[in-house]
């Protein structure tokens, strides 16, 4: 463990826990800006640190904070631009707050544009902190009431079976990363099918009316089967529209299948660095297609399953990929459907089936449903989310896509 | 596209050339790491590292299609729509049109069932002129338990097909467009696979059998744990292969006995925590698939061949398109052909599950030097 006299510590825990750029940052402080030389003995090491905490609490205690140290840390800026910030004296965010431009770049010996982004980032996160302390309604935050109107606003995506969809609340949710996994064979890829194509029931209907991305890692869309569930989906409606809206004639369908493939953007990813790029590109691709409402990614398991090593590199590109997903679901408010492989675990002396990406990922996915086998039925089941009950239900995958299960009277199991 | 040079994106020189300083010089290499990582690995800022980032991303991330476009692509550029008929009339028509193109079709089975049967049968019609059903081209044959067996293989040309194989000719020619591979390590298997991914679309290949995946690996490897790791990448290969090259690929699985805490029991973690999930179904089977639930995650369709009460079936276990459907077959000497049809639907994991009773009787019947 390392740590100064202000408190500031960093324990094994950061390091390994992939706190990287802070540790470096305060490595880099330790030996190249305080001009210290590099020792291999350990116990001078720690003596040395003992000293530069005495140092760095010096600077510190001329500008009056120990917190102050931090601020600096936290603004996004390169390290060499930190390191001569800290160098030149400035620690704090409140002593950058009167300096102009021109002199920071003097001082800096930087040249002047870099100093103003030095000064747009400081004032940017003190503008944060101030609005912070100040208690006031808060910039970006939402009060728990109007998220409440906001999601009752929000529309679902049906799965096309009632009881799947009563489990999940109205179905597959808009602003949310649902995950859903399952052993090979049990209707992952179906699932996922059927709602790129359910996504695009028109309004009158209660759908979406909107379109779909499908990323296919793993080769397995198959374009006919898109097709049919596209035909039956078509022919539900207007059956639909025969029974209930016979006196209004506009609301004819002239929706074909074929219109609902062409509202499908197919990706077909061949490495995990692919799979990165796109959904980095994604945000753009979405900016450009305003009306996608659900990204369905068919598996996210799959390259990552193949090409790793290094187990630490793949939970940070994860998380990293995750949370671009999530704020992509909040930005456009669609729908983002992961699908997953399920693998064996083993855990105290047995084994058992669990979702592969492993413990680290599983905590990404604002939902999590688990489809298996019960008997002769399949079984959704949720196994995670913040709003709903835990519960399952039966479905079944029918040449018509995903519908209710068929012997069905028994329903819905609460737990 | 994932190792795209960083020096043929269009990025700011400056920002460039800090790439090129730090030696990253791939797409693959820069975007596996964090943002944070970059920041600190290239010292500039994190609005500069983000823009850069995302034009690398928007270089390397593939370009979409429309599931039309798509569809239309197939059907104009692929012979029979993309499916390759199995000559299994009620087979076909499950799998709407046969075995398809670019992806993975499993064969599983125990010792004795017909799978080298089917895949003789199924190389023979690839060969064929188009004319007879056929692809009309060339087909590979990874024969890793060295069970090919080229007379086997006239028999039954001469039995299904007289009109080609009577001619000498023309049989010489049907069977000169089978090329047999028999690598005797998984080290020699993995170039072969190499080799023939150049040779691929040079030679008209139209097919690729492998037959079996499991011999090779469960020979070499005892421990799972490596087992697992080798096979990952022979996984991803073999996929990519078909993917690519927009062939069928066809490849056996052996079956190993069940041992008591073994795969298809599985329940998952989270029923048996709050006890919803009493306990698992007993299949009366005690066969499962040699290859574990990986390698069942990457094949696109699963075909059981089993032995029930004396009579073979075969299944389509897993597959996008056909519900769960169980046909019988017999082979004569005109190979594998089915009794009916008409499938039986079957539910629940009972597709899933491989039998083998009554098996014995019937490998003794009608099957004189098939194996």
């Amino acid at each position: 463990m390392l740590c100064d006299e202000d408190g500031l510590k960093i324990t094994g825990d950061d390091v390994a826990g992939g706190e990287k750029g802070f540790t470096l940052s305060l490595l880099r402080n330790i030996f190249v800006h305080l001009q210290l030389p590099l020792l291999i003995d350990k116990t001078t090491i720690a003596d040395e640190i003992s000293k530069i905490g005495t140092k760095t609490s010096l600077i510190g205690r001329r500008c009056n904070a120990r917190k102050l140290e931090m601020e600096i840390w936290r603004l996004p800026i390169s390290a060499s631009q930190r390191g001569k910030l800290i160098s030149a004296g400035y620690t704090s965010l409140s002593s950058l707050s009167s300096l102009s431009p021109s002199d920071l770049a003097r001082e800096l010996k930087v040249s002047e544009t870099e100093a103003m982004d030095i000064l747009k980032a400081a004032s940017h996160s003190r503008g944060a902190e101030t609005s912070n302390a100040s208690c006031s309604i808060l910039e970006g935050a939402q009060s728990a009431w109007d998220m409440l109107h906001d999601e009752e606003s929000l529309m679902h995506i049906t799965t096309s079976s009632a009881d799947l969809d009563n489990i999940l609340g109205g179905g597959i949710h808009c602003k949310e990363v649902t995950e859903i996994g399952g052993v090979p064979g049990i209707g992952k890829t179906q699932l996922g099918m059927q709602i790129a194509v359910n996504v695009q029931i028109p309004h009158d209907f209660g759908g979406l009316g909107a379109k779909a991305i499908y990323i296919d890692t793993e080769g397995s869309f198959m374009v006919e089967r898109a097709f049919q569930i596209a035909e039956a989906c078509i022919e539900d409606m207007s059956e639909y529209n025969r029974f209930l809206r016979k006196d209004f004639q506009e609301c004819k369908i002239n929706m074909k299948p074929e219109d609902i493939l062409e509202n499908i953007f197919y990706f077909r990813i061949c490495s995990y660095t692919e799979q990165i790029a796109l959904i980095n590109y994604l945000d753009k691709f979405i900016s450009e297609h305003k009306d996608v409402k659900v990204v369905v990614v068919d598996s996210v398991t799959f390259h990552f399953r193949q090409d790793f090593d290094d187990m630490a590199l793949r939970t940070r590109v994860l998380s990293g990929m995750a949370l671009k997903l999530m704020n992509l679901a909040k930005k456009f408010s669609l729908a983002v459907v992961l699908l997953n492989q399920a693998t064996i675990k083993h855990t105290e002396g047995s084994f058992q089936l669990a979702l592969a990406l492993g413990d680290s990922w599983s905590h990404t996915c604002t939902n999590r449903i688990v489809l298996y086998w019960n008997g002769n039925e399949r079984y959704a089941y949720i196994d995670k989310s913040p709003s709903l009950r835990s519960a399952s239900a039966a479905y079944s995958v029918t040449a018509r896509g995903i519908r209710n299960s068929s012997s069905s009277c028994k329903r819905i199991k609460m737990m | 596209m994932a190792n795209k040079l960083i020096s043929e994106v269009p990025l700011p020189k400056s920002i460039a050339n800090v790439f090129a300083a730090r030696n990253i010089s791939t797409a693959k290499e820069a975007l596996s790491l964090t943002e944070f990582e970059l920041m600190e690995l290239l010292d500039v800022g994190l609005t500069e590292v983000r823009s850069a980032l995302s034009q690398i991303s928007e270089i390397v991330a593939p370009p979409y299609q429309t599931a039309l476009s798509l569809m239309e692509q197939r059907g104009q550029n692929e012979h029979l729509r993309g499916h390759f008929p199995t000559g299994l009339k009620g087979l076909d028509a499950a799998l709407s049109g046969g075995i398809p193109f670019g992806v993975l079709t499993e064969l599983v089975g125990p010792a004795g069932i017909g799978k080298t049967q089917l895949c003789l049968k199924l190389s023979l019609l690839a060969s064929l002129p188009t004319n007879f059903g056929g692809l009309d081209g060339r087909v590979i044959y990874i024969d890793v338990e060295s069970k090919f067996s080229s007379r086997r293989l006239l028999e039954i040309g001469l039995r299904s097909f007289p009109e080609i194989f009577q001619m000498k000719a023309m049989a010489q020619e049907m069977a000169g467009r089978i090329l047999v591979l028999r690598p005797t390590s998984l080290s020699e298997f993995t170039q072969s696979l190499e080799q023939i991914k150049v040779s691929l679309l040079q030679n008209q290949v139209k097919m690729l059998v492998i037959d079996s995946m499991a011999a090779l690996v469960s020979g070499e490897h005892e421990q799972g744990n490596c087992r697992q790791q080798t096979l990952s990448w022979h996984i991803s290969f073999i996929k990519s292969l078909a993917e690519f090259s927009r062939i069928p690929v066809v490849v056996t699985n052996q079956v190993r006995s069940h041992n008591h805490d073994d795969a298809s029991r599985y329940s998952f973690q989270v029923q048996r925590r709050d006890g919803t999930l009493e306990i698992p179904i007993r299949y009366d089977s005690h066969l499962i698939a040699a290859l574990g639930i990986h390698w069942a995650h990457a094949v696109t369709t699963r075909l059981v061949l089993e032995a029930k009460s004396g009579q073979r079936f075969i299944k389509v276990a897993k597959s996008p398109i056909s519900p769960p459907l169980a046909f019988p077959f017999h082979i004569t000497s005109s190979g594998i052909s089915l009794l009916s049809d008409d499938g039986m639907e079957l539910m629940g994991p009972e597709i899933n599950a491989i039998h083998c009773q009554g098996h014995n009787e019937i490998s003794n019947f009608g099957m004189e030097g098939l194996q």
